[in-house]
């Protein structure tokens, strides 16, 4: 089932009654998602309705905690689209609910309350967040967990892992045109803490038997993708092909994502691309190639 | 969001952290007036006029002047600060004008040292790094000896314990400069780790932070950065902080219209949608032997009102030779971007080149809507192509 989310899994989208919450949380049951449950407090009882991928209404129940939503709709995995000052609290309510997964989309959640969540998580081993400032998680054909545009996606055995959003679309959609299809794409997000990074989904892929190979998406700023080398060097048995945002982005200028910033001389692409090319992996040095890069890898 | 070296200072003051005394002041006679009610009160006839400015490096490059002579000479130097181009290595070539002064009381060093907090995104913690080698240009100390700066990472849940206290306070020899000394150290990292936290900062830093000659520890500067995306807990306060003449005056407005723009050299004018793309835009710009002009993310549901302000943004740079829109629509739909592009195109009678890739949700439309408005606007399939496309534009 590729990695993180397939056909049975079961989700619980909290802020579904938002503008954002409900025109995605429509958006994934029609991809053919298992939305099964939405969650805003003070909402709870009411009925959010949506339509499935071959025509049928959906009628999803509204509950006033992500608890009361996973009792009684086995819910396993959260879509989470509330507003930053309550994002955070978001995420600890659905892992102590039981979710096993917790995808977040929120843009803007305060570095320290992130901190504590992040703190919070650690040692709760059956829990893995995606995410915050993310686009989600898709399994192309199977189930679509975020707010990526599903078409662009076609079912196939190549893994895509990013800090971004629009430019994992382009790489997907680069495959797709060349015929290639993707197992899973993840979204981690461009935040300085957030939750599974590079090597979290890199050692997924590596044990996934429906995934060929990878295609990871960096940018600027952090070293997470230098980590991701060194991981890379000592474990991956798969093909990787990689493209680093930013080499054109002056020092000292956040662009865009708060982890995108380039401090001290350190987080340059020059420097990551160096690690990764080290390490085995193909830099593409144009986000016009990301796919044809990973396809001479296949070869 | 940066604040000014006497903001710190404020805020230090309500959280406990000594201080020299000190009076911010915008003219010549606010200075005098400052310096002299400064050497009545501590009995020093040195003042220090330091130039307020958002970047580092203001000694070296002489926005930070001792007056000796008294309430005059401290008169005299604001006069010469006031007005003048303070360049840093922070400021870039052209500088910073220097618009306020911060009078303060001279004291005797015997130490300086280096004192700071961040968030350490591979920790994932808030992290304490201090060292001995103070009022020098701390990236320096790290890249030449990373054993004499000390950090300590915060658990959350504990923050700031005592024995990590300590344990910093004798990595710097504190000990050595008295038992007083050693005990205001500790009480300070408190001060200050809770100052970080309640405050949303994301950087503190304290480059110098003294030992006097009677054995007092002070903070002689203050840099404080907060973390944006917690201005919503911080609202009132961080308004009447904001110093909007720091500010690139276009950046701001950019912001204000919920749009990310940071202005470069070249003269390619981008309009993107997401961060990353973004980024990727201005790479391929420059593979293709071109130089951006900005960076410019919409974001991801960006309206017609939006485009065109991007679009009259750009243009504020009378650099830009051409402009390349760069979309790949999910929730934001190519025919919405294509209406706003069209829009702006007539609103703002664009006259230099554009190239417009679109691709993602609803792109037939969105290209059948740029082809029948006939304007001059260059479709491109891909974003290569459309790099390509504006690069030739706007050569020679």
């Amino acid at each position: 089932m590729a990695i993180l989310i397939g056909k049975d899994t079961r989700v619980v989208v909290q802020g579904i009654t938002g503008s954002a919450g409900g025109f995605h949380a429509k958006q994934c049951a029609a991809y053919g998602t298992q939305i099964v449950a939405g969650v805003t407090p003070g909402r709870g009882g009411e009925t959010f309705e949506a339509v499935g991928p071959d025509g049928q209404l959906l009628k999803i129940p509204v509950f006033d905690t992500v608890e009361e939503a996973v009792e009684k709709t086995r819910a396993d995995t959260s879509l989470i689209f509330v507003p930053p000052p309550g994002a955070a609290d978001a995420i600890v309510e659905a892992a102590d609910a039981g979710c096993s997964l917790i995808v977040c989309i929120t843009e803007g959640i305060p570095v320290l309350d992130m901190v504590r969540t992040r703190r919070w998580l650690e040692g709760r081993s059956g829990v893995r967040l995606v995410g915050p400032n993310c686009p989600g998680v898709i399994t192309p054909g199977a189930c679509k967990i975020g707010i990526m545009p599903g078409h662009i996606h076609r079912p196939g055995r190549i893994g895509v892992v990013s800090k971004s959003g629009t430019l994992t679309y382009e790489a997907v959609g680069q495959l797709t045109a060349a015929g290639v299809g993707q197992s899973t794409c993840v979204g981690i997000g461009g935040d300085p803490i957030a939750g599974l990074d590079f090597i979290d989904v890199l050692e997924l892929f590596n044990n996934d038997p429906d995934t060929d190979g990878v295609v990871l998406i960096g940018e600027i700023g952090g070293a997470a993708e230098i980590k991701a080398a060194e991981w890379i060097r000592g474990h991956m048995k798969k093909p990787v092909a990689a493209f680093i945002a930013g080499a054109a982005a002056p020092p000292g200028k956040r662009m865009g994502h708060a982890g995108a910033i380039i401090n001290g001389g350190k987080g340059t692409a020059r420097e990551k691309i160096e690690a990764l090319e080290a390490a085995g992996v193909k830099v593409s040095r144009s986000p016009a190639d990301m796919a044809s890069t990973l396809l001479s890898l296949l070869k | 969001m940066k604040i000014h070296e006497y903001q710190g200072k404020q805020l230090f003051a309500r959280y406990g952290i000594p201080i020299p005394k000190g009076y911010p002041a915008f003219s010549k006679e606010e200075a005098r007036i400052s310096a002299a009610k400064l050497i009545e009160e501590t009995g020093i006839p040195v003042v220090v006029v330091k130039a307020q400015i958002h970047a580092g490096g203001r000694g070296k490059g002489g926005g930070v002047k001792l007056a000796k002579g008294g309430p005059d000479e401290a008169a005299d130097l604001a006069e010469k600060m006031l007005g003048m181009q303070l360049v840093t290595h922070q400021t870039g070539p052209k500088g910073q004008k220097v618009r306020r002064l911060y009078i303060e009381q001279g004291l005797d060093i015997d130490k300086e040292f280096y004192l700071a907090l961040v968030v350490d995104r591979e920790a994932r913690r808030v992290a304490m790094m201090g060292s001995r080698e103070g009022g020098m240009d701390i990236e320096e100390v790290a890249a030449r000896s990373p054993d004499k700066i000390h950090t300590l990472t915060m658990d959350p849940f504990l923050g700031l314990t005592g024995f990590q206290a300590r344990k910093l306070a004798y990595a710097l020899e504190m000990h050595r400069h008295g038992k007083a000394a050693f005990a205001q150290f500790v009480r300070l990292c408190h001060s200050l780790y809770d100052l970080f936290v309640k405050e949303d900062c994301s950087l503190l830093e304290i480059n110098p932070l003294i030992v006097t000659k009677k054995g007092d520890v002070v903070a002689l500067d203050a840099k404080i950065n907060f973390d944006e995306n917690s201005e919503f807990r911080h609202a009132s306060d961080w308004a009447d902080l904001r110093d909007v003449d720091e500010e690139d005056p276009v950046e701001f407005e950019a912001k204000k219209a919920g749009l990310s723009y940071v202005s470069l050299d070249g003269n390619i004018g981008c309009l993107v949608n997401g961060a990353g793309l973004a980024m990727a835009t201005m790479d391929i710009i420059k593979a293709y032997g071109g130089e951006p002009a900005n960076f410019l993310d919409v974001g991801g549901g960006a309206n017609q009102e939006q485009v065109t302000k991007a679009f009259s943004i750009i243009l504020k740079s009378p650099k830009v030779k051409g402009i390349f829109v760069n979309i790949f629509g999910g929730i934001m739909k190519c025919d919405v971007i294509a209406t706003g592009v069209v829009a702006a195109t007539r609103e703002l009678g664009l006259t230099v080149p554009l190239v417009v890739r679109l691709e993602g949700t609803n792109v037939e439309l969105g290209k059948k809507i740029l082809a029948e408005s006939g304007l001059a606007i260059q479709p491109a399939d891909t974003m290569a192509d459309g790099a390509r496309k504006i690069v030739e534009a706007t050569r020679g």
